[in-house]
């Protein structure tokens, strides 16, 4: 096949602006999934959730997605708390988290979307904003806004957490909780408290990356099914619970499914990041940036 | 209560499938087979998902896709009659049309040759590590087997696939009525599944699973050789599964991907046994009757959306409340009268 250097250049490119996008859909995972060891696989559902809302409020308010979802964080955050207060309470106090709790996240996934499918009906949605349409031209590079935009506001969502994490108590608190619950407890901190938020967070991030996957893409309620083997596979390559390895493994899924979907056609794609998936945990378990 | 042999319990079991059987054949309404049909189907689904969920404590989320494999092993194999004449010498032809096209008890198990290899491999690449990773990656196996599917344009692709399914079938000079045909094979695969599980139970094999489900760890350290079991128990979950895919094609008569890894397997496989409860075989046996006629009522009465929305409420709700199922909720029962 002739593949000529202007098409490798924006492919690459593309898959950059992907990667971003996919990192702001899996840091809620590699909160919830790889620092609370919380399977939440209903994370993807959320994100669609998040994506109907942003569609909801700007199709009838003309607000912008991004002003919604940051306007949405409390509730997802309120949303995660409780979500998390039932699974303690039910699983994780019983020691049952393994099998029932997966159940339990899988019941939550199916329920959201069937009620999206029930309310909004299967045809696709989309939103309207101004930077959806226009591109930046730089030299031969093509910058679409409509995948620009996400990218940098995925990045800043992505800055935000890791400073969080890193610089404020509760951060490290969340930090702490994964390494070691009990030392945590004697330091006279609260863990069932500090997961709590960190689940709230992760929830909350899940709003974002919703209002930004309706700007790249229109969605409509299964989807989300698709991110589930992208967002775990990054997750994994990542490292559990590491923040930088986290983004690297989003920044190289994006290129090769970009790359993937250049040269061998759309299609293929999703298939991608199962291969990376089956591929880390076959080589390395404990992701690029793993402990 | 004593317990009954396998021999006298798979007895009982072929012979209740025999009186069913005869029940609606009595009736002759082809819709009872077509709704039965499905309910039994459920029945393999669910009992196969419990030998590994159930038994081993290890959550597979692909149902849906080893049933596929099954149902797509079956259309590869009916295609591939279709090619022979272009695909081969005259020769060599002749001999293949004396084979093809195959029965459907062979299509069965080379679907469970299929689900079992690819069962075992997936097993084999992610059951070492946590057990949250099978999981995930049955999940993410599910939308990675649909893409190749889809892409695949020899079974039709993202288009679908056509199956004739003939009006009726010469059986020892009878002739049988094709979907009664079908039902009749779905109820032994269904005896058969409940043997095997209830069998697994007793034995060494299901003692074995136990302890990986109770402590994986304690087991290992006691000289349980835990993955060969998790091997065995994800071999033969997904074996089954592919079984009951296997004669789908010529049930439903056209089989597009979307509707062979339709998310209704996936949740159902999960939510009935951990309705019924999922120590034993009981369980699945009565969640999938129950949701299985539940739904067939639902779906003709209100729509496919809604009871769908009904099996993904009463599954959290179930894990949530009664975390030993239905079995478990009437064995505390029983206990609490005694006492």
């Amino acid at each position: 096949m002739d593949i000529s250097f202007d098409l490798l250049i924006n492919a690459i490119v593309a898959g950059l602006l992907l990667g971003g996008f996919y990192a702001a859909v899996t840091a809620g995972v590699s909160i919830s999934f790889g620092m609370l060891d919380i399977v939440n696989i209903a994370h993807p559902g959320f994100v669609i959730l998040g994506s109907y809302i942003a569609y909801f409020i700007n199709i009838n308010y003309g607000l912008d997605p991004i002003v919604v979802s940051i306007l949405m964080l409390p509730i997802f955050f309120a949303l995660g708390a409780l979500v998390y207060q039932v699974y303690y309470l039910s699983f994780e106090r019983r020691g049952q988290e393994s099998l029932r709790g997966l159940a339990f996240f899988f019941g939550l996934l199916f329920v959201t979307e069937v009620m999206l499918i029930l309310v909004f009906g299967v045809d696709y949605r989309y939103v309207e904003a101004s930077y959806i349409g226009p591109s930046m031209h730089l030299g031969m590079i093509d910058l679409p806004l409509r995948m620009l935009v996400p990218c940098l506001a995925a990045l800043g969502l992505f800055a935000a957490i890791q400073l969080f994490i890193t610089r404020t108590f509760t951060g490290r608190a969340i930090m702490a909780v994964s390494q070691d619950q009990l030392a945590l407890q004697l330091m006279a901190a609260d863990p069932i408290r500090i997961k709590r938020i960190a689940f709230g967070i992760s929830l909350a991030t899940a709003a974002v990356a919703g209002a930004l996957l309706i700007i790249i893409q229109p969605v409509e309620p299964s989807v989300g099914r698709e991110y589930i083997g992208r967002v775990f596979a990054i997750c994994v390559l990542g490292g559990l619970g590491s923040m930088p390895g986290t983004l690297i493994a989003a920044l190289l899924l994006g290129v090769v499914e970009s790359l993937t979907a250049t040269f061998y056609g759309p299609s293929w794609a999703p298939a991608v990041a199962f291969g990376f998936l089956l591929l880390t945990l076959a080589f390395r378990p404990a992701g690029l940036l793993g402990r | 209560m004593k317990a009954m042999s396998t021999t006298k319990f798979s007895l009982t079991a072929v012979a209740i499938g025999t009186l069913v059987m005869a029940f609606a054949h009595w009736f002759q309404v082809d819709y009872l087979f077509f709704a039965s049909y499905t309910i039994l189907q459920f029945i393999v689904l669910a009992t196969a998902w419990n030998i590994l969920g159930g038994y081993c404590g290890y959550v597979n989320f692909g149902s849906a896709a080893f049933f596929a494999l099954g149902a797509y092993s079956s259309v590869a194999l009916i295609k591939f009659d279709a090619e022979i004449d272009d695909w081969f010498s005259e020769s060599v032809a002749t001999v293949l049309h004396h084979i093809f096209p195959l029965p459907i008890p062979v299509l069965i198990l080379f679907g469970a040759f299929v689900s079992g290899i690819v069962g075992f491999g997936m097993g084999y690449l992610t059951l070492r590590l946590r057990g949250s990773f099978f999981a995930i990656a049955t999940l993410a196996m599910a939308v990675v087997l649909q893409t190749l599917i889809v892409n695949w344009d020899f079974v039709g692709g993202s288009r679908g696939a056509y199956i004739i399914r003939p009006d009726s079938l010469e059986f020892a000079g009878i002739e049988i009525n094709y979907i009664e045909y079908l039902f009749a094979l779905m109820l032994l695969l269904a005896v058969i599944a409940l043997t095997t599980a209830r069998v697994i139970e007793r034995s060494q094999l299901g003692f074995g699973f136990a302890t990986i489900r109770d402590d994986e760890l304690a087991a290992e350290a006691c000289g349980v050789p835990t993955l060969r079991l998790k091997l065995i128990a994800t071999t033969l979950s997904g074996a089954f599964m592919g079984m009951a895919g296997a004669p789908f094609p010529y049930y439903i008569g056209y089989l597009q991907p979307a509707s062979a890894f339709g998310l209704e397997y996936a949740v159902n496989s999960i939510a009935m046994p951990m309705i019924g409860g999922t120590t034993s075989w009981v369980g699945p046996l009565v969640g999938a009757i129950l949701l299985g006629s539940a739904q067939q009522y639902a779906t003709v009465t209100i729509s496919s959306a809604v009871n769908l929305l009904i099996v993904g409420l009463m599954l959290v709700a179930f894990v949530i409340i009664a975390p030993n199922g239905l079995i478990g909720l009437v064995k505390e029962r029983l206990r609490r009268k005694q006492s």
